[in-house]
Protein backbone atom coordinates (compact mmCIF):
# COMPACT_ATOMS: atom_id res chain seq x y z
CA UNK A 1 0.00 0.00 0.00
CA UNK A 2 1.22 3.39 -0.46
CA UNK A 3 2.54 5.82 1.77
CA UNK A 4 -0.12 8.78 2.11
CA UNK A 5 1.88 10.97 4.94
CA UNK A 6 5.39 10.33 6.14
CA UNK A 7 6.82 11.77 9.24
CA UNK A 8 11.20 11.81 8.78
CA UNK A 9 13.09 12.69 12.13
CA UNK A 10 10.40 15.70 12.97
CA UNK A 11 11.51 17.72 15.76
CA UNK A 12 9.23 20.96 17.07
CA UNK A 13 10.97 23.68 19.35
CA UNK A 14 9.47 26.52 21.29
CA UNK A 15 10.73 28.97 22.79
CA UNK A 16 14.06 26.50 23.82
CA UNK A 17 11.76 23.34 24.78
CA UNK A 18 11.35 20.91 22.63
CA UNK A 19 8.26 19.70 22.23
CA UNK A 20 8.53 16.67 19.62
CA UNK A 21 11.56 14.61 19.52
CA UNK A 22 12.58 13.19 16.32
CA UNK A 23 9.26 11.57 15.34
CA UNK A 24 8.98 8.86 11.96
CA UNK A 25 5.94 7.65 11.52
CA UNK A 26 4.14 6.62 8.04
CA UNK A 27 0.59 6.88 7.30
CA UNK A 28 -0.67 4.25 4.29
CA UNK A 29 -3.67 4.86 2.20
CA UNK A 30 -7.26 3.74 3.57
CA UNK A 31 -5.48 3.25 6.71
CA UNK A 32 -6.77 5.66 9.95
CA UNK A 33 -3.83 6.24 12.75
CA UNK A 34 -4.62 7.30 15.91
CA UNK A 35 -1.89 9.73 17.62
CA UNK A 36 -2.80 9.16 21.36
CA UNK A 37 -1.74 11.10 24.30
CA UNK A 38 -2.30 13.04 27.27
CA UNK A 39 -2.72 16.68 26.82
CA UNK A 40 1.12 18.68 25.78
CA UNK A 41 2.22 14.92 24.70
CA UNK A 42 2.93 17.29 21.26
CA UNK A 43 -0.10 14.94 19.20
CA UNK A 44 -1.72 17.99 17.78
CA UNK A 45 1.36 19.97 17.16
CA UNK A 46 2.08 17.11 14.94
CA UNK A 47 -1.28 16.94 13.89
CA UNK A 48 -0.85 20.08 12.36
CA UNK A 49 1.82 19.79 10.30
CA UNK A 50 0.43 17.80 7.18
CA UNK A 51 -1.59 20.96 6.09
CA UNK A 52 1.52 23.17 7.54
CA UNK A 53 -0.82 25.35 10.18
CA UNK A 54 2.41 24.44 11.73
CA UNK A 55 6.00 23.95 10.62
CA UNK A 56 8.65 21.96 12.25
CA UNK A 57 11.87 23.00 13.61
CA UNK A 58 13.33 19.93 12.09
CA UNK A 59 13.28 16.85 10.18
CA UNK A 60 10.64 16.71 7.02
CA UNK A 61 6.63 15.81 6.85
CA UNK A 62 5.96 14.26 2.97
CA UNK A 63 1.97 14.24 1.73
CA UNK A 64 1.84 11.80 -1.24
CA UNK A 65 5.82 11.36 -1.45
CA UNK A 66 6.48 15.12 -1.81
CA UNK A 67 7.41 17.11 1.00
CA UNK A 68 4.61 19.87 2.20
CA UNK A 69 7.06 22.65 1.47
CA UNK A 70 7.32 21.96 -1.60
CA UNK A 71 3.73 22.07 -2.55
CA UNK A 72 1.50 25.29 -2.51
CA UNK A 73 -0.26 25.49 0.82
CA UNK A 74 -3.58 26.50 -0.64
CA UNK A 75 -3.10 23.48 -2.84
CA UNK A 76 -2.31 20.97 0.04
CA UNK A 77 -4.72 21.73 2.37
CA UNK A 78 -7.57 21.73 0.19
CA UNK A 79 -6.34 18.33 -0.51
CA UNK A 80 -6.26 17.31 3.25
CA UNK A 81 -9.85 17.77 5.12
CA UNK A 82 -9.40 19.43 8.28
CA UNK A 83 -11.70 18.48 11.82
CA UNK A 84 -11.72 20.42 15.31
CA UNK A 85 -13.59 20.01 18.50
CA UNK A 86 -17.63 21.99 17.64
CA UNK A 87 -16.34 21.14 13.88
CA UNK A 88 -14.92 25.33 13.90
CA UNK A 89 -17.65 25.85 11.74
CA UNK A 90 -18.40 29.59 10.16
CA UNK A 91 -21.27 31.16 12.35
CA UNK A 92 -22.42 33.74 9.41
CA UNK A 93 -22.99 31.09 6.86
CA UNK A 94 -25.52 28.20 6.90
CA UNK A 95 -25.20 24.34 7.19
CA UNK A 96 -24.81 24.18 3.32
CA UNK A 97 -22.62 26.85 2.62
CA UNK A 98 -20.13 25.26 5.46
CA UNK A 99 -20.32 22.25 3.97
CA UNK A 100 -20.28 23.46 0.17
CA UNK A 101 -17.15 25.66 0.79
CA UNK A 102 -14.22 23.85 -0.14
CA UNK A 103 -15.98 22.67 -3.54
CA UNK A 104 -16.84 26.16 -4.25
CA UNK A 105 -13.18 27.60 -3.36
CA UNK A 106 -11.92 24.93 -6.08
CA UNK A 107 -14.78 26.64 -8.49
CA UNK A 108 -17.19 23.99 -8.94
CA UNK A 109 -20.40 24.58 -10.82
CA UNK A 110 -23.32 25.41 -8.74
CA UNK A 111 -25.20 22.56 -9.31
CA UNK A 112 -22.32 20.10 -8.39
CA UNK A 113 -21.56 21.92 -5.31
CA UNK A 114 -25.47 21.26 -4.36
CA UNK A 115 -25.89 17.68 -5.02
CA UNK A 116 -22.29 16.98 -3.65
CA UNK A 117 -23.37 19.08 -0.31
CA UNK A 118 -26.99 16.97 -0.39
CA UNK A 119 -25.53 13.61 -0.70
CA UNK A 120 -22.99 14.48 2.11
CA UNK A 121 -25.47 16.04 4.53
CA UNK A 122 -27.99 12.76 3.79
CA UNK A 123 -24.75 10.47 4.86
CA UNK A 124 -24.57 12.47 7.63
CA UNK A 125 -28.25 11.97 8.73
CA UNK A 126 -28.69 15.60 8.33
CA UNK A 127 -31.41 15.62 5.75
CA UNK A 128 -30.61 18.82 3.29
CA UNK A 129 -34.21 20.15 3.01
CA UNK A 130 -34.73 20.41 7.18
CA UNK A 131 -31.12 21.43 7.83
CA UNK A 132 -29.38 23.09 4.83
CA UNK A 133 -30.52 26.66 5.53
CA UNK A 134 -29.76 26.27 9.49
CA UNK A 135 -27.21 28.04 11.12
CA UNK A 136 -24.59 26.26 12.72
CA UNK A 137 -26.01 28.08 16.16
CA UNK A 138 -29.47 26.09 15.66
CA UNK A 139 -27.13 22.48 15.83
CA UNK A 140 -26.62 20.70 18.72
CA UNK A 141 -22.76 19.73 19.62
CA UNK A 142 -23.68 16.54 17.89
CA UNK A 143 -25.09 18.08 14.51
CA UNK A 144 -22.01 20.78 14.68
CA UNK A 145 -19.74 17.82 14.71
CA UNK A 146 -21.51 16.39 11.54
CA UNK A 147 -21.03 19.36 9.76
CA UNK A 148 -17.43 19.46 10.35
CA UNK A 149 -17.50 16.30 9.10
CA UNK A 150 -19.26 16.73 5.92
CA UNK A 151 -17.12 20.01 5.29
CA UNK A 152 -13.70 18.33 5.57
CA UNK A 153 -15.23 15.15 3.10
CA UNK A 154 -16.59 17.79 0.85
CA UNK A 155 -14.15 17.86 -1.83
CA UNK A 156 -13.62 14.49 -1.46
CA UNK A 157 -9.22 14.94 -0.20
CA UNK A 158 -7.21 11.71 -0.02
CA UNK A 159 -7.04 12.32 3.57
CA UNK A 160 -8.46 13.75 6.87
CA UNK A 161 -7.31 15.39 10.05
CA UNK A 162 -9.30 15.40 13.20
CA UNK A 163 -8.42 16.96 16.25
CA UNK A 164 -10.13 15.60 18.93
CA UNK A 165 -13.14 15.94 16.72
CA UNK A 166 -15.31 14.17 19.36
CA UNK A 167 -14.22 15.29 22.81
CA UNK A 168 -16.55 17.90 23.24
CA UNK A 169 -20.21 15.52 22.95
CA UNK A 170 -21.39 14.00 25.80
CA UNK A 171 -21.07 10.36 25.88
CA UNK A 172 -23.75 8.57 24.42
CA UNK A 173 -23.31 11.35 21.59
CA UNK A 174 -19.82 10.99 21.52
CA UNK A 175 -20.02 6.90 21.39
CA UNK A 176 -23.23 7.34 18.56
CA UNK A 177 -20.62 9.63 16.52
CA UNK A 178 -17.57 7.19 17.01
CA UNK A 179 -19.90 4.44 15.48
CA UNK A 180 -21.01 6.78 12.66
CA UNK A 181 -17.50 8.01 11.71
CA UNK A 182 -16.28 4.36 11.90
CA UNK A 183 -18.84 3.48 9.57
CA UNK A 184 -18.08 6.22 7.35
CA UNK A 185 -15.22 5.72 7.24
CA UNK A 186 -15.30 1.98 5.70
CA UNK A 187 -18.24 3.54 3.21
CA UNK A 188 -15.64 6.49 1.87
CA UNK A 189 -12.59 5.19 2.13
CA UNK A 190 -10.86 7.97 3.42
CA UNK A 191 -7.50 7.79 5.16
CA UNK A 192 -7.32 9.27 8.46
CA UNK A 193 -4.97 10.82 10.96
CA UNK A 194 -7.05 11.34 14.07
CA UNK A 195 -5.52 12.96 17.65
CA UNK A 196 -7.41 11.75 20.80
CA UNK A 197 -6.49 10.99 24.48
CA UNK A 198 -9.36 8.87 24.79
CA UNK A 199 -7.77 5.09 24.52
CA UNK A 200 -11.43 3.47 24.13
CA UNK A 201 -11.81 6.54 21.04
CA UNK A 202 -8.36 5.47 19.52
CA UNK A 203 -9.23 1.53 19.94
CA UNK A 204 -12.85 1.81 18.09
CA UNK A 205 -11.77 4.11 15.25
CA UNK A 206 -7.58 3.53 14.63
CA UNK A 207 -6.76 0.64 12.51
CA UNK A 208 -3.23 1.41 14.30
CA UNK A 209 -2.52 3.48 17.57
CA UNK A 210 0.54 5.97 17.78
CA UNK A 211 1.07 6.10 21.18
CA UNK A 212 2.79 9.78 21.93
CA UNK A 213 4.87 10.46 25.44
CA UNK A 214 6.30 13.99 25.67
CA UNK A 215 7.10 14.09 22.20
CA UNK A 216 8.34 10.69 21.58
CA UNK A 217 6.38 7.87 19.84
CA UNK A 218 6.52 5.13 22.49
CA UNK A 219 4.18 2.75 20.70
CA UNK A 220 2.46 2.51 16.98
CA UNK A 221 1.05 -0.74 16.82
CA UNK A 222 -2.02 -2.14 15.40
CA UNK A 223 -4.87 -1.51 17.62
CA UNK A 224 -5.39 -5.51 19.07
CA UNK A 225 -2.18 -6.02 19.06
CA UNK A 226 -1.48 -2.36 21.34
CA UNK A 227 -3.42 -3.80 23.88
CA UNK A 228 -0.60 -6.11 24.59
CA UNK A 229 1.43 -3.24 24.83
CA UNK A 230 3.47 -2.95 28.10
CA UNK A 231 5.93 0.12 27.81
CA UNK A 232 4.78 2.56 31.10
CA UNK A 233 2.59 5.07 29.21
CA UNK A 234 0.88 2.25 26.98
CA UNK A 235 0.16 0.53 30.53
CA UNK A 236 -1.26 3.85 32.20
CA UNK A 237 -3.40 4.46 29.23
CA UNK A 238 -4.71 0.77 29.22
CA UNK A 239 -5.60 1.05 32.45
CA UNK A 240 -8.39 4.17 31.93
CA UNK A 241 -10.27 0.97 30.42
CA UNK A 242 -10.76 -0.42 33.80
CA UNK A 243 -11.51 -3.93 34.92
CA UNK A 244 -11.86 -7.18 33.60
CA UNK A 245 -10.53 -5.64 30.30
CA UNK A 246 -6.99 -5.59 31.34
CA UNK A 247 -4.77 -8.49 32.75
CA UNK A 248 -3.92 -7.70 36.40
CA UNK A 249 -0.55 -9.31 36.70
CA UNK A 250 0.72 -7.97 33.35
CA UNK A 251 -0.25 -4.40 34.09
CA UNK A 252 1.38 -4.85 36.94
CA UNK A 253 4.73 -6.05 35.99
CA UNK B 1 -32.87 82.93 12.51
CA UNK B 2 -35.60 81.81 9.71
CA UNK B 3 -36.84 78.36 10.03
CA UNK B 4 -34.65 78.80 5.87
CA UNK B 5 -32.03 79.21 7.95
CA UNK B 6 -31.98 76.49 10.37
CA UNK B 7 -32.64 73.83 7.27
CA UNK B 8 -29.76 75.24 5.27
CA UNK B 9 -27.34 74.72 8.44
CA UNK B 10 -28.60 71.47 9.58
CA UNK B 11 -27.93 70.43 5.86
CA UNK B 12 -24.80 71.68 5.90
CA UNK B 13 -24.13 70.36 9.43
CA UNK B 14 -25.14 66.93 8.17
CA UNK B 15 -22.68 67.09 4.69
CA UNK B 16 -20.03 68.24 7.32
CA UNK B 17 -20.51 65.37 9.32
CA UNK B 18 -20.93 62.66 6.59
CA UNK B 19 -18.21 63.79 4.27
CA UNK B 20 -16.27 63.28 7.63
CA UNK B 21 -17.09 59.98 8.53
CA UNK B 22 -16.98 58.68 5.38
CA UNK B 23 -13.24 59.90 4.92
CA UNK B 24 -12.59 58.47 8.05
CA UNK B 25 -13.95 55.26 7.14
CA UNK B 26 -11.87 54.93 3.80
CA UNK B 27 -8.99 56.12 6.06
CA UNK B 28 -9.94 53.18 8.56
CA UNK B 29 -10.47 50.26 6.60
CA UNK B 30 -6.74 49.33 5.12
CA UNK B 31 -5.08 50.77 8.18
CA UNK B 32 -6.95 48.45 10.14
CA UNK B 33 -6.42 45.40 7.72
CA UNK B 34 -2.80 46.34 8.26
CA UNK B 35 -2.80 46.67 11.54
CA UNK B 36 -4.14 43.47 12.63
CA UNK B 37 -1.52 41.99 10.76
CA UNK B 38 1.39 43.57 12.50
CA UNK B 39 1.28 43.85 16.66
CA UNK B 40 3.73 46.38 17.09
CA UNK B 41 2.90 48.95 14.55
CA UNK B 42 -0.70 48.32 16.07
CA UNK B 43 -0.07 49.29 19.54
CA UNK B 44 1.93 52.64 18.08
CA UNK B 45 -0.50 53.71 16.01
CA UNK B 46 -3.98 53.08 18.16
CA UNK B 47 -1.47 54.98 21.31
CA UNK B 48 -1.07 58.17 18.90
CA UNK B 49 -4.75 57.93 17.72
CA UNK B 50 -5.67 58.12 21.09
CA UNK B 51 -3.65 60.86 22.15
CA UNK B 52 -5.25 63.10 19.22
CA UNK B 53 -9.06 61.72 20.57
CA UNK B 54 -7.57 63.19 24.03
CA UNK B 55 -6.58 67.01 22.46
CA UNK B 56 -9.35 69.35 23.12
CA UNK B 57 -11.25 69.66 19.51
CA UNK B 58 -11.18 73.46 19.53
CA UNK B 59 -7.16 73.65 20.15
CA UNK B 60 -7.19 70.92 17.43
CA UNK B 61 -9.10 73.52 15.17
CA UNK B 62 -6.48 75.90 16.22
CA UNK B 63 -3.81 73.69 15.66
CA UNK B 64 -4.96 73.22 12.18
CA UNK B 65 -5.33 76.97 10.81
CA UNK B 66 -2.42 77.84 10.28
CA UNK B 67 -1.06 74.93 8.22
CA UNK B 68 -1.12 75.40 4.19
CA UNK B 69 -4.23 74.30 1.89
CA UNK B 70 -6.34 74.94 5.18
CA UNK B 71 -6.85 77.90 6.57
CA UNK B 72 -10.20 79.22 7.87
CA UNK B 73 -13.21 77.05 6.48
CA UNK B 74 -15.01 74.39 5.69
CA UNK B 75 -11.80 72.06 4.94
CA UNK B 76 -9.88 73.09 8.41
CA UNK B 77 -13.26 71.80 9.88
CA UNK B 78 -13.21 68.73 8.29
CA UNK B 79 -9.67 67.67 8.80
CA UNK B 80 -10.62 67.64 12.41
CA UNK B 81 -13.87 66.31 12.57
CA UNK B 82 -11.64 63.34 10.49
CA UNK B 83 -8.87 63.03 13.01
CA UNK B 84 -11.95 62.53 15.69
CA UNK B 85 -14.09 59.71 13.92
CA UNK B 86 -10.79 58.52 13.02
CA UNK B 87 -10.33 56.71 16.70
CA UNK B 88 -13.88 54.88 17.59
CA UNK B 89 -13.54 53.55 13.81
CA UNK B 90 -10.12 52.52 13.56
CA UNK B 91 -10.49 50.73 16.79
CA UNK B 92 -13.52 48.76 16.35
CA UNK B 93 -12.16 47.47 12.89
CA UNK B 94 -9.22 46.33 14.54
CA UNK B 95 -11.14 45.15 17.48
CA UNK B 96 -13.92 43.26 15.83
CA UNK B 97 -10.84 41.39 13.05
CA UNK B 98 -9.10 40.39 16.03
CA UNK B 99 -12.19 39.41 17.88
CA UNK B 100 -12.87 36.75 14.97
CA UNK B 101 -12.35 33.12 17.02
CA UNK B 102 -9.29 31.60 16.92
CA UNK B 103 -10.66 27.88 16.17
CA UNK B 104 -13.10 29.80 13.07
CA UNK B 105 -9.45 31.19 11.40
CA UNK B 106 -7.69 28.02 11.86
CA UNK B 107 -10.19 26.10 10.74
CA UNK B 108 -10.66 28.98 7.14
CA UNK B 109 -6.83 28.38 6.92
CA UNK B 110 -6.90 24.74 7.33
CA UNK B 111 -9.90 24.98 3.89
CA UNK B 112 -6.90 26.11 1.89
CA UNK B 113 -8.80 29.86 2.07
CA UNK B 114 -6.00 32.48 0.99
CA UNK B 115 -5.62 35.71 3.20
CA UNK B 116 -7.26 37.40 0.86
CA UNK B 117 -10.41 34.83 1.08
CA UNK B 118 -10.15 34.65 4.45
CA UNK B 119 -10.58 38.56 5.16
CA UNK B 120 -13.72 39.27 3.44
CA UNK B 121 -15.28 36.04 3.59
CA UNK B 122 -14.63 35.12 7.38
CA UNK B 123 -13.23 38.43 8.87
CA UNK B 124 -15.02 41.13 7.89
CA UNK B 125 -18.46 39.51 7.86
CA UNK B 126 -18.05 38.53 11.32
CA UNK B 127 -16.10 41.48 12.78
CA UNK B 128 -19.36 43.91 10.61
CA UNK B 129 -21.41 44.42 13.86
CA UNK B 130 -18.54 45.59 15.84
CA UNK B 131 -17.40 47.32 12.92
CA UNK B 132 -20.74 49.22 12.50
CA UNK B 133 -20.72 49.68 16.28
CA UNK B 134 -17.74 51.73 15.97
CA UNK B 135 -18.99 54.18 13.07
CA UNK B 136 -22.03 54.86 15.37
CA UNK B 137 -20.49 56.04 17.86
CA UNK B 138 -18.00 58.21 15.45
CA UNK B 139 -21.53 60.00 13.39
CA UNK B 140 -23.21 60.72 16.96
CA UNK B 141 -19.88 62.44 18.54
CA UNK B 142 -18.67 63.68 15.12
CA UNK B 143 -22.41 65.66 15.20
CA UNK B 144 -21.34 67.35 18.46
CA UNK B 145 -18.02 67.92 17.99
CA UNK B 146 -18.99 69.61 14.42
CA UNK B 147 -21.08 72.33 16.16
CA UNK B 148 -17.47 73.77 17.14
CA UNK B 149 -16.11 73.80 13.36
CA UNK B 150 -18.44 76.73 13.15
CA UNK B 151 -15.90 78.69 15.56
CA UNK B 152 -13.21 78.58 12.26
CA UNK B 153 -15.71 79.29 9.55
CA UNK B 154 -16.60 75.79 9.21
CA UNK B 155 -20.41 76.19 9.48
CA UNK B 156 -23.25 74.12 10.27
CA UNK B 157 -25.56 74.33 13.25
CA UNK B 158 -22.40 75.42 15.26
CA UNK B 159 -23.40 79.30 13.66
CA UNK B 160 -26.50 79.72 15.66
CA UNK B 161 -24.46 78.38 18.98
CA UNK B 162 -21.59 80.76 18.27
CA UNK B 163 -23.90 84.01 16.80
CA UNK B 164 -26.06 83.00 20.78
CA UNK B 165 -23.54 83.04 22.66
CA UNK B 166 -22.09 86.24 20.84
CA UNK B 167 -25.35 87.93 21.45
CA UNK B 168 -26.13 86.39 24.73
CA UNK B 169 -29.55 85.30 23.26
CA UNK B 170 -30.55 81.66 24.61
CA UNK B 171 -33.32 81.28 21.66
CA UNK B 172 -30.46 81.13 19.07
CA UNK B 173 -27.83 78.86 20.61
CA UNK B 174 -31.02 76.35 20.94
CA UNK B 175 -32.22 77.14 17.17
CA UNK B 176 -28.25 75.51 16.52
CA UNK B 177 -28.05 72.90 19.61
CA UNK B 178 -31.49 71.48 19.44
CA UNK B 179 -31.47 70.13 15.57
CA UNK B 180 -27.74 69.00 16.14
CA UNK B 181 -28.92 67.03 19.22
CA UNK B 182 -32.09 65.75 17.31
CA UNK B 183 -29.94 64.65 14.39
CA UNK B 184 -27.17 62.66 16.92
CA UNK B 185 -30.18 60.84 18.31
CA UNK B 186 -32.08 60.47 14.78
CA UNK B 187 -28.27 58.58 13.73
CA UNK B 188 -27.66 56.46 16.85
CA UNK B 189 -31.07 55.31 16.37
CA UNK B 190 -30.53 54.70 12.61
CA UNK B 191 -27.03 53.00 12.94
CA UNK B 192 -28.46 51.35 15.79
CA UNK B 193 -31.27 49.53 13.89
CA UNK B 194 -28.78 48.75 10.93
CA UNK B 195 -26.61 46.98 13.87
CA UNK B 196 -28.86 45.05 15.55
CA UNK B 197 -30.30 43.51 11.52
CA UNK B 198 -26.77 42.38 11.25
CA UNK B 199 -25.69 40.92 14.88
CA UNK B 200 -28.68 38.73 15.03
Amino acid sequence: MAVLVEFRGVTYQIGGREILHGIDLCVEESETVALLGRSGSGKTTLLKMVNRLVEPTGGEVRFEGKPVTDWDPIRLRRRIGYVIQEGGLFPHATVAENVGLVPKLEGWPKERIRARTMELLDAMGLPAPVYGSRRPRQLSGGEKQRVGIARALAADPPLLLLDEPFAALDPVTRFEMQQRFARLRRSFGKTALFVTHDIREALMLGTRIALLKEGRLEVVAPADEFVQARTPEATAFLATLGEGTLDESHAAG
Amino acid sequence: MLPAEIVRLSAEHLWLVAIAVFAAVVIAAPSAVILTRRARLRRWTLGVVNVVQTVPSLAVFGFLLPLPFLGVGKSTAIVALILYALLPILRNMVVGILGVDAGIRESAVAMGMTGRQILWGVELPLAFPTILAGIRIATVTTIGTATIAAAIGGGGLGTFVFRGIAMADTKTILAGAVPAALMAIAADEALGWIERRFSS
